[in-house]
């Protein structure tokens, strides 16, 4: 009987965007860890990968990445307060703000020195 | 708008959504649409209610998705285009149309040792507890559950795990671990651990969201997680 | 598995976590920095090679990630699969190994 319209507050977006980006970053991380591991027949091995990485859709994904990456941290270190500091209902909004806002900022800082 | 087009849950699990038309009336809650339908359309509808001034929790159901006390719920509140759909609470078994069975709710309040175990007699002096201390404010900020409920229909993990404590119980085994007068302490902390208990709380915060006394489970489960860190640091759960 | 091992595998998950901010913290100012004008292995490896900073870095990096990713997928398993009990934990146990492997292998070919 629940619907979306239950979901509809900023404390469930935050989890539903932690929990995704959480899953992204878990399907890319052995990808990089193999991609990495290329340079373990050399440099020349490594630069041919990375030349592939500079298509305009790979560096979208990577863009996407980082940003997974970065709400993943800031909504992380938001969960650490809530449960090893406390709850205090009327900071929720402002500390998801802040986390989202965070993420961006990083997201954006790497794609103006990847593009 | 004079008619209401109001669609409610007729049967069990594998029921469907029954149409009828409501007279619209001022000041109209939820639950005056509810009585109207069964007393003046179709009586074999089965419904919960008993003081109809939002002091029980007989009356939650989910009205347009969410779930709600419909006896505090006016109709102005809740739609715009003269459309209600009125389901029971989500999360528990339905026994006829808008009536859930209750027990499990109940029972996971049991099984996080949700009573207080008393340590003292009548013969012994009374127990000295400061009403500005720090225990007793968290248990007044938490003590005003009747049990409704709502935060239990509104909670995503108690929907994805089966024996996910919930809320209520939860909120309610935070207050009396805050109680010295409480005997059953260690016992308690270790009910509500592990992935049935506080540990399994993802801080969606539906329950706070939606908690007509606008109590905070979150913020009393988030305390569970820290007193239960506690005693796995010290070796004691 | 008890309420206490339970207790202490969410532990093990916010304890990585914190170790986790640190780490990614640190690896999101190395990429952002580090990929200006474009990434090339010369500029990677010529930072990590033959240093035991970066070795020890990666290494706690690695055992940290792998350590959280996999409890987190265990979680996501029980709660969107309906997936739990003594093979669900030994699978993602051995998620949890094989992520540090190929963690240990990346290092050792950018180390090395």
């Amino acid at each position: 009987m629940s619907s979306w319209r239950n979901r509809g507050h900023a404390g469930y977006w935050a989890f539903l965007v932690h929990r995704l980006s959480g899953l992204a970053l878990v399907v890319f991380l052995p990808a990089h860890f193999l991609a990495l591991s290329q340079a373990i027949r050399g440099a020349g091995e490594l630069d041919a990968f990375l030349a592939w990485t500079r298509a305009p859709a790979v560096v979208a994904s990577e863009i996407a990445i980082v940003f997974a990456l970065a709400v993943h941290l800031t909504g992380g270190l938001r969960l650490l307060f809530i449960e090893f500091v406390g709850w205090k209902s009327e900071a929720q909004k402002a500390l998801i703000a802040v986390a989202g806002g965070v993420a961006a900022f990083c997201a954006i800082a790497f794609a103006l020195n990847v593009v | 708008m004079n008619t209401l087009a109001v669609d409610v849950w007729r049967g069990g699990a594998d029921g469907r959504f029954q149409e009828f038309p409501v007279p619209r009336r001022d000041a109209q809650t939820v639950l005056d649409v509810v009585t109207y339908i069964q007393r003046k359309l179709d009586p074999t509808l089965a419904y919960r209610f008993a003081c109809r001034v939002g002091m029980c929790g007989s009356c939650a159901m989910t009205v347009n998705g969410r779930p709600r006390w419909t006896c505090r719920t006016h109709v102005s509140e809740v739609t715009a285009d003269g459309r209600l759909r009125i389901g029971p609470l989500a999360n528990l078994p339905i026994v006829r149309d808008l009536v859930t069975d209750m027990r499990e709710f109940f029972d996971k309040w049991a099984r996080a040792k949700g009573q207080f175990k008393a340590t003292a007699t009548r013969g012994q002096d009374f127990a000295r507890i400061a009403p500005a201390s720090r225990e007793r404010r968290a248990i007044d900020a938490a003590i005003e559950c009747i049990g409704c409920g709502v935060c239990y229909a509104a909670c995503d993990v108690v929907a994805w795990n089966p024996d996910y404590l919930g809320p209520a119980a939860l909120n309610r085994a935070w207050t009396l671990q805050n109680d010295p007068r409480d005997g059953a302490r260690v016992e308690r902390l270790a009910a509500v651990s592990g992935d049935a208990g506080c540990h399994a709380c993802h801080t969606q915060a539906s329950c706070t969201e939606r908690c007509p006394k606008h109590l905070s489970p979150t913020a009393s489960i988030a305390e569970l997680k820290r007193a239960s860190v506690l005693a796995v640091l010290k070796g004691e759960l | 598995m008890s309420a206490r091992a339970e207790s202490r595998l969410w532990l093990a998950q916010r304890a990585s976590a914190a170790v986790l901010a640190l780490c990614v913290a640190m690896h999101l100012a190395t990429m952002i920095i580090a990929v200006r004008g474009g990434l090339t292995a010369a500029a990677i490896l010529g930072r990590t090679r033959g240093s035991a900073l970066w070795a020890a870095f990666y290494a706690l990096f690695v055992l940290a990630v792998a350590t959280h990713a996999s409890i987190g997928l265990r979680t996501i398993a029980a709660e969107w699969l309906g997936w739990r009990g003594r093979a669900a934990d030994g699978a993602f146990a051995g998620i949890g190994l094989a992520l540090a492997a190929l963690g240990a292998y990346a290092i050792v070919a950018v180390i090395r």
